[in-house]
């Protein structure tokens, strides 16, 4: 049985925590892999003063575990915990956690680098820039992390996969 | 009924978040629910053109025409910005 773990939340997270939670459902596992996402201060648009972040509840969450589920088709994975938040974000606030744990490193890390290239692409969240002056502005998807998926699709190990 | 979303700027741009009406006469597919939704109202057209709109049906991604029917949920959103 793989542990998987999906969150959409407005508050804070633990990485401590979350490592914790990771160790003790990765029993015999080597290795854990964490990804943490970090609100930037510049945009193309100049200094900003934070983000703001919106989602589709319930296709989040639908998508994310899809993506998690591809992941764990194609790679030995022990745990899977997706925390991603909502709401406003300050400068370096932390915004996504990803955690993989599996026996060997290169399938925790394969396996949180795809987790990461699919939810920027594919799950519905929408961030939105906050200006030093506390204007909006959406932020426009970028090309470049459609050409990550791109990437997975060359990789010889394709099984499991429909993206 | 059936129930319409739109988020982020398609939202702001149509001045709603949800809507729930009948099933209108005449409309048995996506392409169908979309034309007449650019026809009810001038801020939905200009959100359903506004740039690249993508559409979920009962929250999973519709890539071309589907059929609709009473009880589904339709969202309309740009091209997604999260991680």
């Amino acid at each position: 049985m793989v542990h998987i773990l999906i969150k959409v939340q407005a508050e804070d997270f633990q990485l401590s925590d979350e490592y914790e939670q990771l160790r003790e459902y990765a029993q015999g596992s080597g290795a854990i892999v964490q990804f943490i996402g970090l609100v930037r201060d510049l945009s193309v648009e100049g200094k900003l003063s934070g983000l703001a972040l919106e989602h589709y509840p319930g296709m989040t969450e639908k998508v994310i575990s899809e993506i998690v589920a591809n992941a764990t088709e194609r790679w030995h994975l022990s745990a899977v915990r997706v925390i991603h938040r909502i709401g406003e974000l300050a400068n370096n606030d932390q915004i996504v956690f990803v955690g993989v744990a599996s026996q060997h490193r290169e399938e925790a890390f394969r396996g949180a680098e795809f987790i990461m290239d699919f939810l920027k692409s594919k799950a519905p969240f929408w961030k939105r820039e906050r200006s030093a002056a506390g204007t909006y502005q959406w932020v426009d998807a970028k090309e470049s992390d459609q050409r990550a998926l791109d990437r997975w699709r060359l990789r010889a190990n394709t099984a499991g996969t429909s993206e | 009924m059936i129930t319409i979303l739109f988020f982020a700027r398609l939202r702001d741009i149509a001045g709603e978040s949800k809507l729930e009406l009948e099933l209108p006469a005449g409309v048995e597919t996506t392409a169908d629910l979309v034309e007449f939704l650019k026809t009810s109202r001038a801020s939905f057209a200009e959100a359903l053109t506004s740039g690249t709109v993508l559409m979920a049906v009962n929250q999973a991604v519709c890539d071309q025409n589907k059929p609709v029917m009473a009880g589904d949920e339709i969202a309309f959103y740009p091209p997604v910005t999260g991680g």
